[in-house]
């Protein structure tokens, strides 16, 4: 039995028939073949999984596919916008927030859900965060400046950021 | 000798000690890094297995007729169709003490007889897709007869205990010493003022790279070539392994790569029995294979680290300097020999034993045995930080037993200063001579960071808030970069540890590098990239690294041991070396000169003492249009070169840890972390300091947080994330790291590697920093079982 679903993926429709059990992540990954969402536990405990499900950091290993009916999902793939990286994925490399990078997908898209809603979080803000992810390379630190290097930048007035940018 | 506060090296105005960002990071950021299991197969198909739940049973049958009738299986193998097959080998021979060699008993691609822990193979299941394959495979009906198990290596030898391999009495597959004849050991400890006895376990840890590990066999039959995609730190090696000693197909048929690899930590070192057999596989079926870890199967499979009993004792004259050091080992090695399992426990291990302090008599003992649990092997630091937690925890537990202060007693027992050139290396009573070392000097960068005296102050007052504050040492040394074939072969190994580098120079002069070493996450394509436009004067833009594919890579002994810049980068710098002369040569031509006036620097030949020159892009060009050229020179500029070290290199530092205790609850926060490396020179600073944070936070993990329970049944009874507790980011704060440099003599680079020692010093620092504050409160605590819980905390303050 397959049921038909329709999920607006970084701003492209997709209609496809999948099993009812397929969950989200085998659904982006196998199907749309959008493979910067990785799988790294079968207990929702690792956060490598991470997408925005309506604009919601949300684990796809933990969703179905049929749940993400009619749903707006952005990945990884789709946070950089006219060939310009977002300010989270320049940050992770200005403040080497990543060494094997299976983990930066997922804590990137948590990321993005946090300063969507938290402009400028704490140190501490951010590793509470940060609880549903692992990573097992970085210890942390450099995650966390990463994201503060993105809030900096995302709330810096327009015109200074052009000037910073000139000059880097 | 110098030393600065963070940024490592003195740079040379190229990119060498430059924290330059990482190249790498773009592709992963964007999501497009290239992980074995992103990739999918023409004709793909899918594996299954059916794995025991039993950690000791008997297979009575296998029935897998019913799941072979199952829509979309392809086929199902078990024990009986490999039985033939050789099992996966061990790479390093260890001898009993009486010469015999250890016993290796057959790790076999899947089990026919008997299982010997939770998660052994009995059948493989392959099919259209990987449900139809998990379906399948649930169908398989195995009948059993559970049998006695035993998971505690001490219990494991004695008798009547159950046996692992009816071949291996007691379970022990081997004894081994190191050091002094124990009876001077034994005489100099007898002659002692004061012997602090310490016996403790060093907990088992699951490895846990976050990316699962992954395989995709594939077989092309018309040209008899297999593919293999692998997460694998070492394709080379391999191939080598898999193509010699398991399966007996010749090695230049076969093709392993490994792109992006998330993590690896040791555990994906070795050669695990899933890549011989999905090898095998596609060749029957003339399909691709492609499984991937779920992580319970990881946690299961993926071979463990650590898991030592011990007894040390340290003897100590009334001045406080150690005479005698004498120290008894149960390691366990569960129930296969993994790759490097029996080289873990001696030769990186009992090889250690004379840390940084001048001890004069030393003899370590090891009984390594056979147990019904997952194979042990390296994890991050391997051997070494097992040593370091021995001597460490002694060290500070007798400074509290002796009441003398922990950094004194360091201080009077600390080797002297040694640059490795105009003073000799520092031959140990453990085989090894150290290089280069100024531990005095990373000690007092420690202190002085620290506040100590300030410390100790806050220490007093706090006892009265409800709060026991605590500071915990640990003074280590690794041995690294590994290591001379010639040392490592005597030894036991049954490989060379040499490294390959290759400088393909190409007309219009960038450069494409290939290199044997392997990134999982240490950013070679940035470092080793800096190295070449540093020495060759080009951009870093015109440097491309190649690494992880046996087929564009001439050689390749992988990445372990902290030896990716130390042989892996010497060897690129050798190669370096030819480009540069032949490069003199051609200059020489077109310059009118001797080669010998050749100067080269910045990027440019030029004739000593002149100005005149000619840039490195116009002798590429040459040496691929050799229309004016050297009558008896070759065309083309590329060569290769194999580097096998003169020595292991030997990083050294200070790790103190401040901790908090709370005196209802036992519960333990880490307030500060302080860590003084010296890893001789530096090539990227930010990359090495990243490398320092990761491997603290897995060394605080094993202090605080992680640890293997097995019951009494064999079962790992915290096989999933739910119940194993890895760091998260709310469990540190932030770390204060510096830098010290004593370059390692024997390299060009000077380098001594920066890999592991996060996680090698910084364990017993915690610990020590936790007793510390329970001997403030006035509980005098020998030892806590790690992880340190704030039951077991609590505790240990009740008595
Ligand atoms: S894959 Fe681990 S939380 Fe989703
Ligand atoms: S970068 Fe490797 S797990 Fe985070």
């Amino acid at each position: 039995m397959s049921i038909k679903i329709t999920v607006t993926v970084n701003g492209v429709k997709h209609t496809d028939k999948v099993e009812p059990r397929l969950l989200l992540v085998h659904y982006l990954r196998d199907v749309l073949r959008l493979t910067g969402t990785h799988v790294g536990c079968d207990t929702s405990g690792c956060g490598a999984c991470t997408i925005l499900v309506n604009g919601k950091a949300t684990k796809s290993c933990t969703m179905l596919a049929v749940q993400a009916d009619k749903a707006k999902v952005t990945t990884i793939e789709g946070i950089a916008s006219n060939g310009e990286l977002h300010p989270l994925q320049e940050g992770f490399n200005q403040c080497h927030g990543l060494q094997c990078g299976f983990c930066t997908p997922g804590i990137i898209m948590t990321a993005c859900d946090l300063l969507k809603n938290n402009k400028k979080p704490s140190e501490e803000e951010i590793r509470v965060a940060l609880e549903g992810n692992f990573c097992r390379c970085t210890g942390y630190e450099n995650i966390v400046k990463s994201i503060q290097y993105a809030a900096d930048k995302m709330s810096a007035p327009k015109a200074r950021k052009t000037k910073k940018e000139a000059t880097v | 000798m110098s030393t600065n506060n963070g940024n490592g090296t003195a740079a040379t105005g190229g990119p060498i000690g430059k924290s330059v960002k990482r190249v790498e990071d773009k592709r992963f950021t964007m999501g497009h890094g290239k992980f074995t299991d992103d990739i999918v197969l023409p004709g793909q198909t899918y594996a299954a297995f059916v794995r025991s739940q039993y950690a000791h049973a008997k297979i009575l049958s296998v029935d897998t007729s019913a799941a072979k009738a199952m829509p979309g299986v392809v086929a199902i193998y078990t024990g009986a169709d490999v039985a033939a097959v050789n099992g996966v080998p061990c790479g390093w021979q260890v001898n009993f003490k009486n010469g015999n060699a250890m016993k290796e008993p057959k790790h076999p691609l899947l089990v026919a007889d008997k299982t010997r822990h939770v998660g052994d193979a009995i059948a493989i299941v392959i099919a259209e897709s990987i449900e139809e394959a998990f379906d399948a495979a649930q169908t398989v009906n195995v009948e059993y007869e559970e049998l006695p198990c035993v998971v505690d290596a001490f219990k494991a030898t004695q008798p009547g205990a159950p046996l692992v391999h009816d071949d291996v009495p007691n379970n022990i597959c081997y004894d081994w010493a190191l050091g002094n004849p124990i009876e001077e050991v034994n005489a100099a400890m007898s002659s002692a003022a004061h012997v602090t006895t310490l016996e403790f376990i060093n907990q088992r840890l699951v490895p846990n790279a976050i990316e699962p590990r992954c395989y995709n066999s594939s077989y092309d039959a018309i040209n008899d070539k297999y593919t293999l995609y692998t997460s694998t730190q070492n394709p080379h090696v391999i191939r080598l392994l898999m193509c010699a000693f398991v399966l007996g197909i010749p090695e230049h048929k076969v093709r392993v790569i490994s792109y992006d690899v998330g993590g690896g930590f040791g555990s994906k070192i070795f050669h695990y029995t899933e890549e011989a057999l999905l090898t095998w596989c596609t060749k029957q079926l003339g399909r691709p294979v492609k499984w991937t870890a779920e992580r319970k199967e990881s946690f299961v499979l993926d071979a463990h680290g650590r898991d030592h009993i011990t007894k040390a004792e340290m003897g100590f004259d009334s001045g406080g300097k150690i005479v005698a050091l004498r120290v008894k080992t149960y390691a366990n090695l569960g129930a296969y020999l993994s790759t490097f399992g029996s080289c873990v426990p001696t030769y990186l291990h009992g090889t250690l034993m004379q840390g940084l302090y001048t001890t004069p008599k030393i003899n370590i003992d090891v009984t390594a045995v056979f147990t019904h649990t997952t194979a042990v092997d390296a994890y991050r630091g391997a051997g070494r930080p097992e040593a370091t937690y021995l001597l460490e925890r002694l060290m500070d537990l007798a400074a509290h037993e002796m009441k003398i202060d922990p950094a004194e007693l360091r201080f009077r027992n600390f080797i002297p200063p040694f640059d490795g050139v105009n003073q000799p290396g520092y031959q140990t009573q453990v085989a090894l001579q150290y290089d280069s070392g100024n531990y005095h000097a990373a000690l007092e960068k420690g202190l002085e960071m620290l506040g100590y005296e300030d410390f100790r102050k806050a220490q007093k007052e706090s006892a009265n808030n409800g709060k026991l504050l605590g500071v915990g040492f640990s003074t280590y040394i690794e041995a690294c970069g590994i290591a001379p074939s010639a040392v490592v072969g005597s030894l036991g190994a049954r490989a060379g540890l040499f490294e390959f580098g290759q400088i393909r120079v190409q007309p219009t002069g960038k450069v494409t590098v290939y290199t044997g070493a392997h990134s999982h996450g240490q950013g070679h394509e940035t470092t080793f990239a800096q190295v070449v436009a540093d020495k060759l004067g080009i951009s870093m833009d015109d440097v491309e690294i190649v690494h992880g594919d046996t087929e564009k890579i001439g050689f390749g002994m992988g990445t372990y041991g902290s030896r990716s810049i130390a042989v892996g980068g010497t060897a690129i710098v050798k190669s370096i070396e030819k480009v540069i002369e032949k490069g003199k040569k051609i200059a020489a031509h077109l310059l009118e000169a001797s080669a010998d006036d050749i100067d080269f620097a910045n990027g440019n030949f030029t004739v000593k003492g002149t100005d005149k020159s000619i840039a490195f892009g116009n002798v590429a060009l040459t040496a691929y249009v050799p229309h004016n050229y050297p009558k008896d020179l070759e065309p083309g500029l590329d060569f290769s070169s194999f580097y096998d070290p003169a020595n292991f290199t030997y990083p050294f530092g200070c790790h103190i840890a401040v901790v908090e205790v709370d005196k209802e609850t036992g519960k333990v926060a880490l307030k500060r972390f302080i860590a003084v490396d010296d890893f001789g020179n530096i090539i990227n600073p930010m990359i090495v300091e990243g490398q320092v944070h990761g491997g603290v936070a897995q060394g605080v993990g094993q202090a605080l947080f992680e640890g293997a329970e097995y019951n009494e049944h064999g079962q790992l009874v915290n096989a999933s994330y739910m119940d194993y507790c890895m760091p998260r980011a709310d469990d540190f704060p932030i770390f204060e790291t510096a830098t010290q440099v004593t370059p390692c003599p024997h390299n060009p680079l000077g380098v001594k590697g920066a890999g592991e020692a996060g996680a090698i010093g910084s364990t017993p620092a915690v610990v020590n920093a936790v007793i510390d504050a329970l001997w403030s409160g006035g509980h005098e605590v020998k030892d806590i079982r790690m992880p340190l819980t704030s039951e077991r905390v609590w505790r240990a303050m009740q008595n």
